[in-house]
């Protein structure tokens, strides 16, 4: 342990000043995920633009989701709120008939302060239609948390555990099941749930469920268990209002990850493994062919999603190096397993603990990466053309949220990711060797 | 509160930004919460920019939300001064940061004090102008605020120069083909013997603003941006402005007579009668093209128009006087220009439409059924799911819009280009009539392409087994028109006989 103390991370914050998507991005998939939902966000033109450029194509499949546009009138508070709420939530109800309605409020409506909480309960009796409010603003989140605060709020809508105490004392510790929180696409959740049913362990419920009358009953005494990085409230909520028993386990993100995660949920239910490591190095193997382009090869990561640290951690166990972990958030007792792994396999590999950048800074961090020259850049796509014009390999973060990379199947699909720049020059080097450097006088 | 899923403009700071970033060497700063430099995005994607993006956010979070900005929008202001080294810094409120009511303005002035360069408030309220009103005030703005300071330091030009010359004013980033554009009108003003002032915003330095007045006339390409800029030069140095864009040939000849009249008021007489019988003869392929026989087919198909009030108006001309198309509406989303736009149009087709709302736009195309769409890129969704043909002519567009290739919409070039465009979004007429005659290649059942079918009124087999012959771009149309005649005799079953009654009635 002693190594681990002066290896210990070392934690920066810089100004904030960097580029991310607005929280509200999540109903773009969160809508998808939860099939009899309708997303409305509550704010103006901006946030309607922001969705409509960045969700492209999606918008024209007749979405479940909305703008609530806010008007002068509703901003000077000459419109009642909720009489213009109640407008437009029937109106969604004649039209799409959903089985809940999230409002997603803004930055603005945060600051008229408009009481969203405090009229949903009302209109919610009034329509007969449950109403869940989540606050995915600019103001307060990155991002990826927007999920989490959708999250956070649906757990005070899953029904309570029904107080069966025989059952609860005499299956204890036999009961093994476990509740799930994170929004995956079907494939990956069926993933997961084949590898925990291998150790004999069950599934009670995911959040968010397919449907929203599905939602998982959760009460005190049950286990759960997070499989994103960036959950830090739902864990907290699912902690202190439900009363359920968190296990602190790395993220299944890589073949590491993703063993430690089904290795800790295990360990709490008293049950060794059965082949876990055998799959492990399989994967691994199977896996050479891609970590032989990038082994030895540095990254640096801009941060703007919060899958910064498991990804950091799956690709210093390839073999890369990593020069620094942007990250927008740092929840150091959610993340708390994550980084512990981050620094074991950082002894294991024998490299220096990368240096973890919260709320980074992005002019800053263009400066570093001028003189780190990294090997690739996980930015996001207002810097990685122009970084690309100057000679630096670059992965466009984004797409980590919306592919899959979970579990032992997908640990392939994200080196896919990661090796597709440097694929993709290899094979452009007949044209393009020398034409794109970082030039000596800095044009920029 | 309105319900909305879609824009057809964006909202006001976008319109700033996009004149900002235009501009050599200005910087733009957001006073905005975080995700909001999504511009960032768009530039450098659809743009696909090589440099980085000169726009930063002086991030609104909850710390601003309780005690202030106070001195952080300075600090930013400061800081990026020295960074970059700008001509201009604009400061910009966002739709969030207008409400929070703070003295912007001040902070302008105490930053100025200390930098290098010059900071100026965008002038935009973010509830009552779009992105493209917010652009044009943006470039008077920013066109004002040099002509003071050059007057202020009598640096100011106002001796024309020797030969005729323009200012080409408009040209912005992230316009729908406005590079493409701009290397034709290059080649026009060449070509008439005309001189080239300036191009603003696109590329141009603040600092060599107080040369406009030295062009003899000004010239906006664009109804969208710069109209406001010719009028404050108009009204400030009395100098002359053509807002005729050329896009077409009509447009085109209408331009270049106007550029000859203006001339002739300021004691230069040319005579450009010749140039454009020639070009229009022998440069530009598409008067010739509408001539030759292929063309014939053209003859009584219809279209409808929609898009921003510049290539709506000049798409809708096109149409109907150079290539004989039946317009059965034109409309545009710019709401504010709607009295030049109906006046523009109002003879060429029978109904205007001014909306910004896309589902009426979808329910006007749905109902009225026309051969082929020219609009944005929602229209060419509606067209996808109507499976009516759609050639986009307008913004909003996705990066498909910014082609690599040369595709101007003005100018002789921009004619052959859009001629192309129009022949090739209607059906191509050897395939229509050979459709026509056999039956159609497509024995597929899908027939109910309509956005809200409501089946109230059945086919017998036999007819629908004749519907299916017809050809698949008219099929729903007849489909339909069958089912009205079909309703108003009050028959409940649509038999061959009924069909057949429908087509001799309806002319379909």
């Amino acid at each position: 342990m002693s190594a681990s103390t002066h290896k210990s991370p070392t934690f920066e914050c810089e100004t904030g000043n960097y580029h991310t998507f607005c929280p509200i991005s999540c109903v773009s998939w969160l809508y998808q995920k939860i099939e009899d939902s309708f997303f409305l966000v509550i704010g103006t033109k901006t946030c309607g633009y922001f969705l409509q450029n960045a969700m492209g194509v999606m918008i024209f499949a007749e979405p479940r989701y909305a703008m609530a546009e806010l008007e002068e009138g509703d901003i000077s508070a000459q419109l009642n709120d909720y009489e213009e709420l109640k407008r437009l939530c029937l109106q969604i109800k004649k039209d799409r008939q959903p089985g809940v309605i999230f409002w997603i409020g803004t930055c603005t409506t945060e600051i008229i302060k408009m009481d969203l909480e405090g009229i949903a309960p009302k209109l919610e009796a009034d329509i007969q239609l449950p109403i869940i409010v989540a606050r995915a603003n600019g103001l307060d989140y990155a991002f990826t948390q927007g999920e989490d605060t959708v999250l956070a709020a649906m757990a005070y809508r899953c029904p309570d555990t029904i107080a069966n105490n025989s059952i609860k004392h005499n299956n204890k510790c036999t009961t093994k099941t476990v509740i799930i929180f994170g929004s995956l696409p079907d494939p990956e959740v069926k993933q997961l749930s084949y590898e925990l049913n291998k150790q004999n362990i069950n599934i009670k419920g995911w959040l968010p469920s397919q449907r929203y009358s599905e939602l998982p009953a959760i009460g005190p005494g049950d286990y759960v268990i997070g499989v994103n990085p960036f959950l830090s409230r739902t864990a907290t909520t699912l902690m202190r209002r439900k009363k359920a028993k968190l296990i602190s386990a790395p993220f299944p993100i890589g073949p590491d990850g993703t063993k430690e995660w089904i290795a800790k949920i295990c360990k709490v239910f008293e049950i060794i493994p059965q082949g876990l490591e055998e799959r492990e190095a399989r994967i691994w193997s199977n896996l050479e062919e891609y970590i032989s382009l990038i082994r030895g090869k540095s990254v640096f990561f801009m941060g703007d999603n919060l899958l910064e640290i498991s990804l950091a951690r799956f690709l210093i166990r390839c073999g890369m190096i990593v020069y620094e972990i942007g990250i927008p958030y740092m929840d150091k007792r959610y993340q708390g397993a994550e980084i512990e792994l981050l620094q074991q396999t950082c002894e294991k590999m024998n490299v220096k603990m990368p240096k973890i950048v919260e709320k980074p800074d992005n002019y800053n961090q263009l400066d570093r990466i001028r003189d780190l020259q990294p090997d690739l850049v996980i930015t996001g796509m207002a810097h990685a053309n122009p970084l690309e014009a100057r000679g630096i390999n670059t992965k466009w973060s984004v797409e980590f949220t919306f592919a899959q990379i979970h579990g032992f199947t997908n640990s392939k699909d994200i080196l896919e990711l990661i090796t597709r720049p440097l694929r993709r020059n290899n094979g452009l080097q007949a044209i393009s060797d020398n034409i794109y450097t970082i030039p000596t006088s800095t044009n920029q | 509160m309105k319900l909305a899923y879609w824009m057809y403009s964006g909202p006001a700071h976008i319109g700033t930004l996009r004149i900002a970033s235009s501009f050599k060497n200005v910087h733009a700063i957001m006073h905005a919460p975080l995700g909001d430099d999504y511009f960032n995005v768009m530039r450098s994607m659809l743009e696909r920019e090589r440099n980085f993006t000169p726009v930063t956010a002086s991030i609104v979070d909850r710390h601003v939300l309780a005690r202030g900005s106070q001195e952080k929008v300075i600090n930013n202001i400061t800081r990026k001064d020295k960074e970059e080294n700008p001509d201009l810094l604009i400061l910009t409120p966002t739709c969030t940061s207008s409400i929070l009511q703070e003295d912007l303005n001040n902070f302008v002035q105490r930053a100025a004090m200390e930098t290098e360069s010059d900071v100026i408030l965008a002038d935009v309220n973010h509830y009552r102008v779009n992105e493209l009103e917010a652009s044009d005030r943006t470039l008077e703005q920013i066109v004002s605020f040099y002509l003071q300071k050059a007057k202020k330091l009598n640096t100011l030009d106002v001796q024309k120069t020797v030969k005729p010359s323009v200012n080409i004013i408009g040209v912005l980033s992230l316009g729908f083909h406005h590079q493409h554009d701009l290397v034709d009108l290059k080649r026009l003003f060449e070509d008439l013997d005309i001189e080239i002032n300036q191009i603003i915003p696109d590329n141009a330095s603040v600092k060599e603003l107080g040369l406009l007045p030295k062009a003899w006339f000004n010239f906006v390409p664009y109804r969208e941006a710069g109209l406001l800029t010719a009028k404050l030069l108009s009204t400030e140095f009395n100098m002359p402005y053509v807002d005729v864009t050329p896009m077409g040939l009509l447009n085109i000849k209408t331009t270049i007579q106007q550029i000859q009249r203006i001339l002739q008021d300021l004691q230069c007489i040319r005579n450009y009668e010749s140039y454009v019988a020639l070009q229009t003869k022998y440069v530009s392929q598409a008067a010739w093209f509408s001539r030759s026989i292929d063309c014939q087919n053209l003859t009584g198909k219809t279209a409808i128009v929609f898009g921003d009030a510049t290539h709506s108006a000049a798409m809708t001309k096109i149409l109907v006087k150079e290539m004989g198309i039946d317009v059965l509406w034109a409309g545009t989303y710019c709401m504010s220009d709607k009295k030049w736009f109906q006046e523009e149009v109002k003879d060429l087709c029978d109904r205007v439409i001014i909306t910004d709302d896309h589902n009426l736009i979808g329910d006007m195309i749905a109902k009225t059924e026309p051969n082929a769409i020219f609009g944005t890129q929602m229209e060419r969704h509606i067209g996808k799911r109507l499976n009516i043909p759609c050639g986009v002519i307008s913004s909003p567009v996705h990066i498909q819009n910014f082609p690599l290739s040369y595709k101007p919409f003005l100018g002789y070039e921009g004619t052959n280009q859009i001629a192309d465009l129009i022949y090739n979004s209607f059906t191509l007429g050897m395939e229509d009539h050979l459709l026509d005659l056999f039956g159609g290649h497509d024995t597929t059942d899908g027939i109910t392409n309509t956005l809200s079918a409501d089946n109230i009124i059945q086919w017998s087999p036999e007819a629908l087994k004749e519907l299916s012959k017809i050809p698949g771009f008219v099929r729903g149309k007849v489909k339909r028109n069958t089912e009205k005649f079909a309703i108003s005799r009050e028959y409940n079953l649509i038999s061959l006989e009924v069909m057949y009654e429908a087509k001799e009635k309806v002319n379909s």
